[in-house]
Order: structure tokens, then sequence, then C-alpha cells
């Protein structure tokens, strides 16, 4: 249940006003995600979020959040964890858009 | 519906990828066991018996699967005889190569064997591209080698996959394949029984589907087309075409061809049905905000439906479900034993948290089954919401 832990204050500007960056490497799914997707709550489109993440399952969970979401992510894997950078794109609402993909 | 002889306690099962054995066939299992337990390989009267009993179930089932009974062998498990079927063929053509190209969505069973290394990708919906897997036949692709189908020993496409319901290009695949005269192992243990069209007739040189699919014990069937090279190493075995060191036990191949007959039936209903049900839960999932829908919409399994819920733990939206008297299954890492995420759900790119995934059962199985599905369709929406609240993600 390490979810519904509050953001932490870790979680907050990155070193010198670079990015936000959420540490979440030793946390399982969905706890990643979730910590990502509270990090970028509220931010405004265009702003970069980093993840740091070493579950598997983030590695295809966090670039289906951004493609439901609209965000954009990229990659950088490291050792033994992977930095998610993620540029945050206009909000949207979304309904099981799967549905109509292709 | 026919008296039972147990209950099998099927209400709220939406998770019969394995479902209890079709009535019928568990009253021809009973009846069997006390005509059919002999030996079918001894020569006294219950040996002959049984043999007859068995070459009957034999000839059922060869007819199920559109092949000739002397190309049908009966196996422990539908994961044994994948791994015999894919087996036979490696060995056969071990001095041409040892590469077997497969989809990435295949069985773990399947990718799990040498040579498998390197599955052809599928895309969003789960599905193969037919060129790509073409150009992996070929020996293009990721593995780099000279002559076309050079190292190819075999190669390996499901009709359909079972977690998700998308159907495979296995015509156009097993097309490529003969064209490089290499031997196609096609998985139809999802399909066989449910989906009547799924299986492209006299498609593969190996055809392997699973009796439990069309409500009946959890047997393995490997037909081999005449003509297929194969071969095992070792010594040789006696059984089941060469392929086994003894013959089944005969009241379960009977329980399996009854199953078969009852399931054919009435398949165009069933298969109607099924699907108008898994329409039914997709657009219920659809409505959840977010929740995605996974698998094609409409190229697809008539009784498969998946979706994944973001912000949600897999496990606890299963909890939550089970203890609304629903039983789902799930692909997400928590529910798994190893703690990872289903390979299916990853090599298509889609959210594998909070994954749940719905086999119906056969109608015949469960008389509750409409009203199940009625159920898991009103309830959902409140379930997410349940499970987020419980891990404070209801406002994200």
């Amino acid at each position: 249940m390490s979810g519904a832990e509050p953001p932490s204050p870790a979680e907050g500007r990155g070193r010198r006003g670079g990015p936000p960056v959420v540490d979440a490497r030793g946390s399982r799914c969905p706890v990643p995600v979730i910590r990502l997707a509270r990090a970028a709550q509220g931010l405004a489109p265009g702003t970069t979020v980093v993840l740091l993440a070493d579950d598997v399952a983030a590695w295809s969970d966090v670039p289906a959040w951004a493609r439901m979401k609209g965000h954009t992510v990229s990659l950088l894997e490291d050792d033994g964890w992977t930095e998610y950078r993620v540029l945050l794109g206009a909000p949207r609402t979304d309904r099981g858009q799967a549905d109509s993909s292709t | 519906m026919a008296a039972t002889p147990f209950d099998p306690a099927v209400t709220g099962l939406l998770d019969a990828a394995r479902g209890p054995l079709h009535p019928a066939a568990a009253q021809t299992l009973l009846a069997a066991l006390a005509t059919g337990w002999a030996d079918p390989t001894r020569r006294g009267p219950p040996g002959r018996r049984a043999r007859v009993m068995l070459d009957t179930g034999r000839e059922v089932l060869a007819d199920a699967m559109g092949v000739r009974p002397d190309e049908l062998s009966v196996h422990a498990s539908p994961e044994a005889a994948l791994e015999l079927g894919l087996a036979g063929l490696r060995h056969a053509r071990r001095r041409v190569g040892t590469r077997v190209v497969a989809g990435a969505t295949e069985r773990s069973v399947l990718l799990l064997q040498p040579g498998a290394e390197e599955p052809v990708a599928v895309d969003h919906l789960g599905r193969v591209d037919a060129s790509a897997y073409a150009a992996a036949l070929a020996g293009g692709g990721v593995a780099e080698s000279g002559v076309a189908g050079s190292g190819v020993a075999a190669a390996v496409l499901q009709s359909a996959n079972a977690e998700v319901g998308t159907r495979q290009p296995v015509a156009e695949v097993d097309a490529r394949c003969r064209e490089h005269g290499i031997p196609l192992l096609v998985d139809a243990t999802a399909s066989l029984g449910r989906d009547p069209v799924g299986i492209p007739h006299s498609c593969g040189s190996v055809l392997v589907a699973d009796a439990a699919t069309f409500g009946g014990p959890p047997l393995g069937l490997l037909a081999v087309r005449t003509g297929t090279r194969r071969g095992l190493p070792g010594p040789r075995r006696e059984a089941e075409q060469g392929r086994e060191p003894a013959p089944p036990w005969v009241p379960l191949v009977l329980a399996a061809a009854e199953a078969w007959r009852q399931t054919a039936a009435v398949s165009a209903e069933e298969e109607r049905s099924a699907r108008e049900l898994v329409d039914r839960i997709r657009r219920a999932a659809a409505a959840v905000r977010d929740v995605e829908v996974v698998g094609d919409p409409d190229d697809r399994l008539p009784h498969v439906a998946t979706f994944s819920v973001l912000y949600a733990d897999g496990e606890v939206l299963l909890d939550e479900l089970a203890r609304r008297g629903l039983t789902v299954a799930s692909g997400s890492a928590c529910t798994s034993s190893a703690l990872l995420p289903s390979h299916v759900l990853a090599a298509m790119g889609v959210l594998t948290s909070g994954n749940v995934r719905v086999t119906l059962p056969l109608a015949a199985v469960s008389p509750t089954r409409a009203a199940d599905v009625d159920r898991l369709c009103r309830e959902l929406q409140d379930a997410v919401a349940t499970v987020r609240r419980r891990l404070g993600t209801d406002d994200l």
C-alpha cells in the first residue's frame, strides 16, 4: 500500500532548479507510475519530470502511462535502473481510448 | 441443463482459461471409469475395450483438429504438447539450424525453448507483423545470416493470444513458411473450440490444442501432419505415434471427445453470445476513467476481455472483485509468482499494472455467465474507485 504515501519533500525541485526528480528505485508497480503522476500533477505542459525506477514493470508502464496522458517519454538505461524523462503534454481526459487505436 | 454429478461452483467465475468440465464430459468421465480404466495396450478384454474407446476418442478429437487420427497424439497438458511438438521439429532439422522464429506474445513455454530468444515484435494490439515475421524466416531482422532460410529450425505462431484475444495472421505466415520450407507450429490452444473461424484449415505442419478450452480435461492435443519431418532424441517411444512413453488414461480422452461433441454442436450460438458479453465488458471498462482496454476490438477471440487500470494494483483489484464474488485473472507483476509483468502486455507496450483479464467459461458450464458479466459491468466503476481510494490515488 505504499502508493498511499504522501508526496515526499524529496520529490520537489531537482538540484539547482533542474526538473523535478522522483526517485522510485526500490518500489514496485504501480508505485513508480503513481508517484510520477503525482509529481506531474498541476505542472504546466512543456515541463519535464524525471523518474528513476528499477522495477521491470515500469519499463512498460511509464511509456504506457505517458501515451495514455499525452506526454512524451525518453528512457535512459543506467546501471541497474532506468531514468525516464517525461515531457508533459497538454492535459486530456481519457476514457479507455485504446479501443479507438489504429 | 443436464444434471451434474458434482457441483463445480462456477458462480462468479470469469477466469476460465481452464474451466470445470462440461457437464456431459463429466458424466462421460464417470461412466468411462467403469469401462475404460485398463491399459489399452493389454490383450485381455479390459485392455481391448479400452483400446476401442481410445480409438473412438482419437477419431473425434482428430476430426476436431481437421487431421487424421494417426496424425494426432494426446498428452498430459497443452504445455507438454507444445514443448514436444517444437522439440520434434527442432530435432529433425538440427543440421539446418537451431533458430526458432516466434512471435513475442507466444506462450512462455515456447519462448523459453532454446533458439527462440529473439521473437518477432508485435504491435500495440498484440499482433505480429507478417512481413517482419517473413524477414525473420528469411534470416533477416535481428539475427544476421547468409542464405535465405538458413539457420531456422522451425517457426511458431499462435492462432490467437489467450491473454488479450488478438488473432494472428496465421494463413499469411503459413504461406511464407511454405515458401521457405520451414515447418510451422500453430498454437491453437486458446482458439480451438471457442473461435470457429480462428484456425485457417490445413495451416501449419504441427497444430496444438487444449481440450480444456472446449470444456474437456486439460489434455494437450498434438497433430503432426503427414510428411512433416520430426524426431526426438533418445530411445524410441512406443505410444501416441511414437511421441509418448505410455498411452494416455482412456477416460480422460473420452471426456475430451465428449466435450468437443457438445461444444461443437452449439459453437455458433456460443460464439455469438460470448462475443456480445465480451463487448459489454470492454465498453464498461472503457467507460471508467483512466482505463485502457487492450487487444484488437474486432479481430479477436470471442471469449477473452482484458483491460488495465491506471493508478491501481492488479492484486488489490483482483481481491476487491473477489470480495464482490467475481473471479478474474491478471497479468500484473504483483499477481505473478515470479513478480514479473505479463510478457504479452509488455511486448504490446500497454499498461501492465492494474491488469484485469476475463476468460468466459462456456455457457454450458456456467449457467450464471451472463448475470456474472452484468454484475462485473455494474460493479467495475465502484470496485476501481474503492481500490484507488485505498491506494490514495483517487485524486490523480
